[in-house]
């Protein structure tokens, strides 16, 4: 009934994403009873919503009441797992998350819709059309090869539960949804380039400012998924790391770069008219960055530790990736003409050129990261051999890009728009280079060796001070201007400018994060020891002491874990319990580090192996300072990215 | 709309795209172990669940590779924990009885589990064949480059790894295996590795 119910609603879904995504553009362009096409590609949008809400409900309802005759749930459901964990494997295996990426990519679209439904013109019905036409695609591999409804005959009476990885820790239940809230996102800024080519809107700046903040939205929600990701691969994996440049973690970084390049290049565009053409191609290229990382994560191309089960499916997603690109590149090249900007870069020393350099770097960044994760690839068709480019590469690459974005980070603000003065420069920058000059003493002080280490850690308070003053300076006039007391002051210069403090919100996240990733990679120290119970290992000024290897048996899984205890001055003051989850499923252990945090740093350590007879394991301990600031930044730059975003509500 | 232009950046698409699709016909998965055609890892592992008659071997007593030389021995990675483990341990009891009166020695090896789980699992799959030892600190299972359960190694009479399978083996090719390592004793050169099936 259930099953009958949900694979009813996506062919349905599939017809009305055919019509209003296809039919319904054709209709509006030829122009005959134009308005009644119209309805139909906005009508579309909420029927297919409406279908594929029942289908995604469905498959919930299915997975909490344990139906084994749909594959879906006779794949990723069992009834050991914990009923939470069992409702949110909706996106724990591939054809359930191209069901909710289905449903996040409908839901946008009434969003779309619903809030531009005054909106006179064809841009928003062929940018309504453009988001069917893609949802359209979807649909296909929902009723082909990524039909999670199949029939399962003879049912079974258990499952075996989700993948053991997804099932372990609480931040499942986060980072996919916003990865793909900001991935799927990234869809509505290309149907407004769409809708712009083909309403002819595109000479028009007004689209830009449309698709600015649908951007800043997907880019908030993007943010916060990378850091919920390497938030989560530090608590589950057990390496100590949160970021190891694999293939998919660099497929979610890459169309953020580009997003963020656009972010800042936008502003150059409404402020001075420049890079119209530069700006369509930051929205089209993030949009076909996140079907190729989609793909790349999809097909089983590459290998990761995200890797998804392989079928016929990347075929299908393949030929989408050609139609994409194929089409996206003969969009924007047919169109360059009409493209060619007005504005004219008055003076080198100005935001602009900060903004282009930014621009430049980040160009740079994408493309590096981009061709290491293909690289792989490309060296096995050229030469035959299997390579993996790892962290020495991206380090190596990579480091000198981020410092210097660093940097512009802190002498942006302080450029005026159109023509700087090198006097105003010097005299605004001075106290940031104080301070960044203070930091690197102190920082080469501490035992600081790596260059990029230093450079990271002054810029970061260079660019900081600069950041802060910008708020200083401005609650200060308004403090001498209207009297008013700071704090007021403070926040009336923000209300007053959100996009603009917003964004300097956001830097100060950024600066938070690289603090923290700066510091755990510098400062980190580790020791791994066996120990029987009752012995100690000292790591920096830590010392943990082995209490006891225990086993237990779960309803999902067998566990075993280490007691450990850490020791001051012969007093216990914490104790961590690292272990290993054996899942039937899986045909590894999973390891489950144990994580002390302070505001200062964590203490992370991790079950390496252990005496089948209990009398010994073998412990690691890392000491990473101010780890939990990386996730504290990411909370920053999403404020940022709010308190740009927010709509600003019409007085009455 | 410059047609021209559209045609020639669409163009440019093509290489891109002929990559990705060279790409789906490779597997990233497939990493060839060295091992076949090599001295085995020597091991000498005590043992925890001895067996059955004919192939039984007291709970305690060593199994060390190098007293079995002039054997063929099948060393098969499992825990209790494993799914996988459950499909091919009817095959391997059976491959095992089928050739006791061989010169073919099976041995199981528990990885990343206690014995009481392992003891505990043997009685409800209705029993294993031929005895399993323990690996402490799981350093056999390093030295064999193990990378998940189940694996299977074919040592031959000589030492060799003749042939590793990832994932459960089934009792045809396993028994395939045998019937060729026996048909050329000891002299032969190192089998091919088939490619894992996985």
């Amino acid at each position: 009934m259930t099953r009958l119910l949900a694979v009813d609603a996506l062919w349905f879904g599939l017809i009305v994403c055919a019509i209003g995504g296809i039919i319904a553009p054709i209709g509006i362009g030829r122009g005959k009873q134009r308005d009644a096409w119209i309805a139909v590609a906005q009508g579309a949008v909420y029927a297919n919503f409406a279908l594929i809400t029942v289908a995604a409900g469905a498959m919930m309802w299915a997975l909490a009441r344990h139906d084994f005759s749909i594959s879906y749930v006779a794949q990723v459901g069992s009834r050991a797992t914990p009923m939470f964990y069992t409702v949110i494997s909706l996106w724990g295996a591939l054809e359930g998350s191209i069901l909710f990426w289905a449903w996040v990519l409908a839901l946008y679209s009434v969003g779309v819709v619903w809030l531009n439904r005054k909106r006179p013109g064809l841009l928003v019905p062929y940018a309504s059309a453009a988001l069917l036409a893609i949802a359209l695609f979807f649909h296909v591999l929902l009723v082909g090869p990524a039909n999670p409804f199949h029939l399962v005959s003879p049912v079974p009476l258990d499952g075996p539960g989700p993948n053991p990885l997804l099932q372990n820790h609480i931040l499942m239940a986060v980072h996919p949804p916003l990865l793909y809230l900001g991935y799927v996102g990234m869809s509505v800024p290309f149907a407004f380039a769409v809708g712009a080519v083909l309403s002819g809107e595109i000479t028009n700046a007004d689209w830009m400012r449309l698709t600015r903040r649908w951007t800043l939205t997907a880019w908030a929600f993007l943010s916060a998924a990378i850091i919920a990701g390497m938030w989560w691969s530090y608590e589950v994996l057990g390496w100590g790391g949160y970021w190891a440049w694999d293939p998919v973690e660099n497929a979610s970084f890459i169309p953020w770069l580009t997003a963020t390049a656009y972010l800042h290049s936008v502003m150059v565009q409404e402020r001075r008219d420049m890079l119209r053409l530069w700006n369509l191609n930051l929205v089209v290229g993030t949009f076909v960055l996140t079907i190729l990382g989609t793909f790349l994560t999809r097909s089983g191309i590459i290998s990761s530790v995200h890797a998804f089960t392989q079928g016929t499916i990347g075929y299908y997603f393949l030929a989408f990736i050609a139609i994409v690109l194929v089409g996206a590149l003969a969009m924007v090249a047919g169109n360059s003409d009409k493209l060619r900007a007005p504005g004219k870069l008055d003076a080198a020393l100005s935001r602009e050129t900060v903004f282009l350099l930014n621009n430049l770097l980040l160009t740079v960044f994408m493309f590096t990261v981009l061709i290491g994760t293909l690289f792989p690839l490309v060296a096995e068709a050229v030469r035959g051999v299997k390579v993996s480019v790892g962290e020495p590469f991206y380090n190596r690459m990579t480091l000198p890009v981020m410092v210097a974005l660093l940097f512009l980070m802190g002498v942006g603000p302080a450029l005026p728009w159109k023509r700087g003065n090198m006097d105003d420069l010097k005299r605004k920058m001075l106290p940031g280079l104080i301070v960044a000059a203070m930091v690197a003493t102190i920082v080469v002080g501490v035992g600081a060796k790596s260059v990029y280490a230093v450079l990271a850690f002054s810029f970061v308070g260079f660019a900081g001070t600069m950041n802060v003053m910008e708020f200083v300076i401005g609650a200060r006039a308004r403090v001498s201007a209207h009297a008013e007391r700071f704090g007021t002051a403070l926040l009336r210069l923000v209300a007053g400018n959100r996009r603009r403090y917003g964004g300097y919100i956001a830097h100060m996240g950024i600066f938070v994060a690289a603090t923290g990733i700066a510091a755990s990679s510098t400062f980190r120290s580790e020791g791994e020891a066996t120990l029987k119970p009752g012995q100690s290992m000292v790591v920096g000024k830590t010392t943990a002491r082995l209490k006891d290897v225990w086993g237990r048996e779960e309803k999902q899984r067998s566990v075993i874990g280490a007691t450990v205890e850490l020791v001051r001055d012969g007093a216990v003051y914490a104790s961590l319990t690292p272990r290993m989850n054996f899942y039937p499923t899986s045909q590894q252990p999973i390891p489950t580090p144990d994580v002390r945090s302070t505001p200062f740093g964590d203490t992370y350590m991790n079950l390496m192996s252990f005496q089948q007879d209990g009398s010994s394991a073998t412990i690691k301990v890392i000491l990473e300072p101010l780890v939990p600031w990386i996730w504290m930044g990411g909370g920053i730059i999403v404020l940022g990215a709010l308190v740009s975003a927010w709509p600003v509500r019409k007085l009455a | 709309m410059n047609w021209r232009r559209a045609a020639l950046a669409a163009a440019a698409a093509a290489p891109v795209i002929a990559l990705l699709a060279w790409g789906m016909t490779r597997d990233p998965k497939e990493i060839v172990s060295p091992l076949p055609g090599r001295n085995a890892p020597e091991f000498a592992l005590g043992v925890f669940a001895p067996g059955e008659p004919p192939l039984a071997r007291k709970v305690g007593d060593t199994i060390a590779l190098a007293s079995m030389r002039g054997k063929i021995v099948v060393f098969n990675f499992w825990a209790s924990w494993c799914l996988e483990c459950r499909v091919e341990h009817k095959d391997l009891s059976f491959v095992a009885q089928q050739n006791a009166s061989k010169s073919v020695q099976f041995v199981g090896v528990l990885y990343n589990d206690v014995p009481s789980a392992g003891l505990e699992w043997i009685g409800k799959m209705g029993g294993q064949a031929y005895p399993s030892v323990l690996d402490q600190g799981a350093r056999t299972a390093i030295d064999y480059g193990l990378y998940g359960v189940p694996e299977t190694f074919v040592i031959d009479a000589a030492g060799r790894v003749a042939y590793k399978h990832t994932g459960p083996i089934p009792a045809a090719l396993l028994q395939a295996k045998i019937d060729s390592l026996l048909a050329a004793p000891a002299v032969q050169s190192p089998a091919v590795q088939s490619p894992a099936s996985r």
